[in-house]
């Protein structure tokens, strides 16, 4: 049995730190202390594994998942589409995608969400599904409407749906959002400018993809993940017991 | 996607799990149905060997409030010390998959899961990591996942030849990882409040 290998260490540069004053929530909930360097083990190289057992065949559909029979929520009907690959180029297969969002008006069906767009009767607002053998995953849904929050006095969240992704080990774990490229509320959002670097900014944005746009039926956006990589077992690597 | 003039892809950045993260993760407690299986909520599985167990907590700001908006997920090694994972170290049990996920009580910032107590796992260079629960932890306004352990205060001897929490340079901080165990009806509770910021800051993790 080949010893399982490290993951790359995590380049913090292109994450947003804890503490972000103009995000106002992170605050009082960022560590003060920096994190302490843990070399990884057994339990952080392995994570949890899926099956199609674990989710329905239409959990993907966000246009039907939550409607009624015969209808459809009300919005821009989109396709949200692409790879999850790791830092080393390579797709990460049968991995657990989520999603959550707001409606078409910006209104999420949450019990904490007061904001006056109307819930959609149709629309329940999250999917789920495992990325196929090269690393695709897809999802058909409405594009979200922007919405107000309680940050600054007149803070706008861009369009986004929220992203979130095991790969094969806990180390990997990882949360995030989905922006739609051309959105002039990409740079004033104070949750998107937590990231400092502009091209972690872009890599956030999904392309309109034209070629995967159902004809009279559904335009499509691509958005591709990038996961930590791991490396090669070129040479004996010192993680031993394992 | 353009790799980089060695040929690599950087990792895409993370943002906020936000206010609303239950929708996606654990809908049921977002106030409505929509799958057949929510994940995460059965940890041990029937079969699992080992000692029941429930653990329970807060996550506590700054300020010393409860955060009432919290996901945690945890991984955990079965009672054998092996992880449900073709890298995981062994077998286990049919149906002990040693991942969970939990949401807090949005009126009081109390969670609990239920497992089975984990066993000794190997560590690095022929160490043996003593008995612990991986957990992670996403809000509004962590901007990127924490990863923490959690230990269990009755494994004393175990704890002071653990790896990790030796690795720990000020020894104060590493209570901050050890649940008290309480005992009463029913299965053995431990004790877990995880504390973001300030007096007592539990120890995170860049793994
Ligand atoms: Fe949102």
């Amino acid at each position: 049995m080949t010893k399982p290998a490290e993951f790359y260490q995590r380049d913090t540069a292109r994450h947003p730190p804890a503490f972000t004053p103009d995000y106002k929530t992170s605050y009082a909930r960022s560590p003060r202390f920096s994190l302490i360097s843990l070399d990884q083990g057994v339990g952080e190289v392995t994570g949890p594994t899926f099956g199609h057992g674990d989710i329905d065949a239409g959990d993907n559909d966000l246009l039907s998942n939550y409607a009624q029979p015969g209808q459809s929520p009300i919005g821009e009907r989109i396709i949200l589409h692409g790879r999850v690959l790791d830092e080393n180029t390579r797709p990460v297969p049968n991995t657990l995608v989520e999603i959550w969002q707001a409606n078409a008006g910006g209104r999420y069906r949450h019990k904490n969400d007061r904001y006056l767009a109307p819930i959609d009767v149709n629309f329940g607002g999250c999917g789920r599904t495992l990325t196929d053998d090269e690393g695709h995953y897809h999802f058909r849904t409405v594009k979200p409407g922007a919405y107000p929050w309680r940050n600054r006095v007149n803070d706008w969240r861009p369009a986004h749906v929220h992203f979130s992704v095991f790969g094969t080990a806990f180390c990997q774990r990882l949360i995030t959002q989905c922006y739609f490229e051309g959105d002039p509320l990409i740079p004033r959002c104070p949750i998107v400018q937590t990231i400092p670097d502009p091209d972690a900014i872009t890599g956030l944005t999904a392309k309109l993809d034209m070629n995967a746009t159902i004809p009279l039926d559904t335009i499509a956006y691509r958005f591709d993940i990038v996961l930590r990589g791991r490396r090669a077992t070129l040479f004996e690597n010192r993680m031993e017991g394992t | 996607m353009m790799a980089d003039d060695l040929g690599y892809l950087k990792e895409t950045a993370s943002q906020t799990a936000g206010p609303y993260v239950h929708i996606g993760l654990a809908p049921g407690a977002a106030g409505f149905d929509i799958y057949d299986q929510e994940l995460g909520w059965d940890i041990a599985g029937p079969n699992a060997a080992g000692e029941r167990i429930r653990v329970q907590g807060r996550v506590i700001d700054g300020t010393g409030s409860p955060v009432k908006d919290v996901l945690l997920e945890v991984w955990q090694a079965n009672a054998a010390g092996h992880f449900a994972h073709p890298d995981g170290g062994g077998e286990v049990e049919d149906g002990f998959r040693g991942w969970g996920r939990v949401i807090t009580d949005f009126q009081t910032g109390d969670w609990a899961f239920d497992t089975v107590k984990p066993g000794p796992c190997p560590g690095r260079n022929g160490a043996t990591q003593a008995p612990h629960l991986n957990l992670w932890i996403v809000a509004r306004g962590i901007n990127l996942g924490l990863h923490t352990r959690m230990y269990f205060a009755d494994e004393g001897a175990a704890n002071a030849a653990d790896p990790v929490l030796t690795m720990i340079e000020w020894e104060n901080r590493r209570t901050t990882l050890l649940a008290e165990r309480v005992e009463g009806d029913g299965p053995a509770t431990y004790r877990f409040d995880i504390r973001l910021q300030g007096d007592g800051e539990t120890v995170f993790f860049d793994i």
